[in-house]
């Protein structure tokens, strides 16, 4: 659960002075080094984390099920004969070109089972998200407005319960009730089984894939909603104590537009924010929400690959949900200037 | 002394931060007393009066939450499993705390060189996506219960290390540190003896956050499968229960366990929130 986030690298918030798009181009060039350098960090800490596993090194890496010379062929396209600093060389080179080696489950190239597994787990998340931020926008300006009354204290109440549920739990009590107990929805997976499926078009556009996603875009919806719906009350109260609020009433206008043109427009920022701050903790949700409703998605790949010994998949899985983190973090630092004209950028 | 009752007075008056606290302490009395509560071996088959097999029973009153597959106690699993989630909370809340707080107290004050190196190595450590981070450190190093913490707490601090330095940073400018400073107090002094007290309202609003959050990630972790092999543990219950498929044919296995998590971590969640209000006295009402 976030809250109100000041964004990391930023200076001072001083007041606005001199030339301020050069000083916010070398706020963003500074920013861009520092996310490579915090890409550089990562992968190499996936790197020794995948080489302090127990047991035979060249086991984790080569398919043992592999003919001899197949067996070779890797070594060699992973340096794996090679001391360790040339094995760091060949692998950071290996993983910029997006080269992340061969899957020992399916035989077949990361870069492709990933690519595939990337949308499923986009369209949940964003589903996903969206309602979450929907509902809690609304929600928590609404709850700032009627501030103090019964209604407040249990829906904050209630946001925290479906925040406190743990995710997969959550999941498999729908489950029980709307797939099992009523047989509204079908109990996971992102298609009926027969479907037949010839483009991506058809994957994701239907009624059938509409209805494999009720389900577990809710779930993870309720898991999200508290986030948004805090960041949003919190910032409506400070809003709501300002003076222009207390001059827009004055003027006459009704409650409805005081909040909706007013009070809710100015208290936006933190909320954008956060949603950028939120995808790492998404992720997270995204994991556990894939495994229980069998969606195939990017998480779910990694739970099984690490579950199957499939070293390839599991690392390059998580690089990608780490690249995603931090790039998202520099879009919430940027959209945080961008947003706010009193952020400057020395 | 006084600034700890002052507080606990005003966690007192916040609806949802009493209810938190006492969702915490009752925990916490189950968990010393399990063994006692427990009426059976959490681990051991049980079997009906009439000396059958008590599997999948639902609640009864000999087995008020009902039993598993293997014809164990869910009760008691319950019970057992308190013990696990808040060792993991407390142990991770305080471990995360001690280092942010320092982490945050550090940067903030000393600035330049240092504060530089502290808030790059925080945003490298916030580049690191969470709960994919902890399953796979402990599928790595192995699972157990020093693996889930080491994992959770190397990553947990990073919050509040960030929320103390900005609030160190404004502290700093404040009369009264210029005063210590001017009547000969070290730098040690004045961050631990004149800084500190006004940033612990703040840190206990992320000390109890993290309380929620280790509890959650541990009980996640265990649920795919990744709980310490010896320990009973509400996220192995669920696991259990999820692999037998229970949701279909055995509601009680699931929804005890489950419930328990979500009170325990919505207590550490109100905790917070009440402690915001003090933090930050924006919040509070006029």
């Amino acid at each position: 659960m976030a809250r109100r986030v000041t964004p990391a690298g930023l200076g001072s918030l001083r007041s606005w002075k001199g030339d301020k798009p050069a000083r916010m181009w070398s706020y963003i060039i500074n920013r861009l080094f520092q996310m490579l350098v915090t890409l550089l960090v990562l992968s190499t800490l996936i790197f020794f984390l995948f080489r302090i596993l127990p047991g035979d090194p060249l086991s984790m890496f080569i398919d043992a099920a592999l003919p001899v010379e197949a067996q070779e062929v890797v070594m060699k396209q992973f340096g794996l004969d090679k001391p360790l600093w040339q094995q760091y060389i060949t692998y950071m080179s290996n993983l910029f070109r997006g080269e992340f080696g061969v899957s020992f489950h399916y035989r077949q190239p990361v870069i492709e089972i990933i690519g595939e597994k990337v949308w499923s787990t986009a369209i949940l998340m964003g589903a996903a998200l969206l309602i979450a931020f929907a509902v809690g926008v609304l929600g928590g300006a609404i709850m700032a407005w009627i501030r103090g009354s019964k209604i407040e204290i249990f829906g904050t109440a209630l946001a925290l319960f479906f925040r406190s549920a743990p995710v997969f739990w959550t999941g498999m009590v729908v489950l029980l009730i709307f797939s099992y107990r009523l047989g509204w929805f079908p109990a996971g997976g992102m298609r009926s089984v027969g479907t037949e499926v010839l483009s991506n078009w058809d994957k994701f556009v239907s009624l059938d894939f509409l209805h494999h996603l009720v389900l577990p875009a809710l779930t993870a919806a309720l898991y999200y909603i508290a986030t948004p719906l805090l960041v949003m009350r919190t910032a409506m109260i400070e809003v709501m104590n300002d003076d222009f609020i207390e001059m827009a009433r004055a003027k006459g206008l009704s409650e409805w537009k005081v909040l909706t043109r007013h009070a809710m427009r100015n208290s936006l920022l933190p909320v954008v924010t956060v949603l950028c701050l939120m995808v790492g903790f998404a992720i997270g949700g995204q994991v556990l929400v894939e495994t229980v409703f069998r969606w195939p998605g990017l998480g779910r790949e990694m739970v099984a690959a690490i579950q199957r010994n499939d070293y390839p998949v599991a690392q390059a899985t998580f690089f990608l949900m780490g690249i995603l983190v931090i790039f998202l973090n520099l879009v919430a630092d940027l959209l945080y200037g961008i947003l706010d004209p009193r952020v400057t950028y020395d | 002394m006084n600034a700890l009752r002052e507080h606990f007075e005003i966690l007192m008056k916040d609806r949802l931060g009493m209810i938190g606290m006492a969702i915490l302490i009752s925990f916490v009395l189950i968990a010393i007393f399990a063994p006692y509560i427990a009426p059976y071996d959490p681990m051991e088959s049980q079997y009906r009066p009439d000396g059958s097999f008590a599997r999948m029973d639902p609640p009864s009153r000999e087995f008020i939450f009902g039993t598993t597959r293997m014809g164990r106690d869910v009760f008691s699993q319950v019970i057992i499993g308190s013990r696990v989630a808040l060792i993991v909370g407390i142990v991770s809340a305080i471990a995360s705390t001690l280092i942010g707080v320092n982490v945050g107290l550090i940067s903030g004050y000393y600035g330049g060189r240092i504060d530089n190196f502290l808030m790059r190595l925080t945003d490298i450590v916030y580049g690191v996506p969470f709960l994919p981070f902890v399953i796979i450190l402990v599928a790595i190093l192995g699972p157990s219960l020093g693996n889930t913490l080491l994992a959770i707490i190397l990553i947990s601090w990073r919050t509040t290390a960030r929320v103390i330095r900005s609030q160190v940073l404004t502290l700093k400018q404040r009369v009264f540190i210029e005063a210590a400073r001017v009547s000969g107090a070290g730098n040690l002094r004045i961050i631990y003896r004149h800084i500190m007290p006004n940033i612990v309202p703040m840190a206990l609003v992320y000390t109890a956050m993290n309380l929620s959050t280790a509890i959650l990630t541990e009980a996640s972790v265990s649920f795919l499968g990744y709980g310490d092999p010896l320990l009973v543990s509400w996220g192995k219950t669920l696991h259990m229960a999820y692999v037998a498929q229970a949701i279909y044919d055995a509601w009680w296995w699931v929804v005890p366990p489950g419930l328990a998590i979500t009170l325990l971590v919505l207590s550490g969640f109100f905790i917070s929130r009440a402690y915001e209000e003090i933090a930050n006295p924006r919040l509070r009402e006029r």
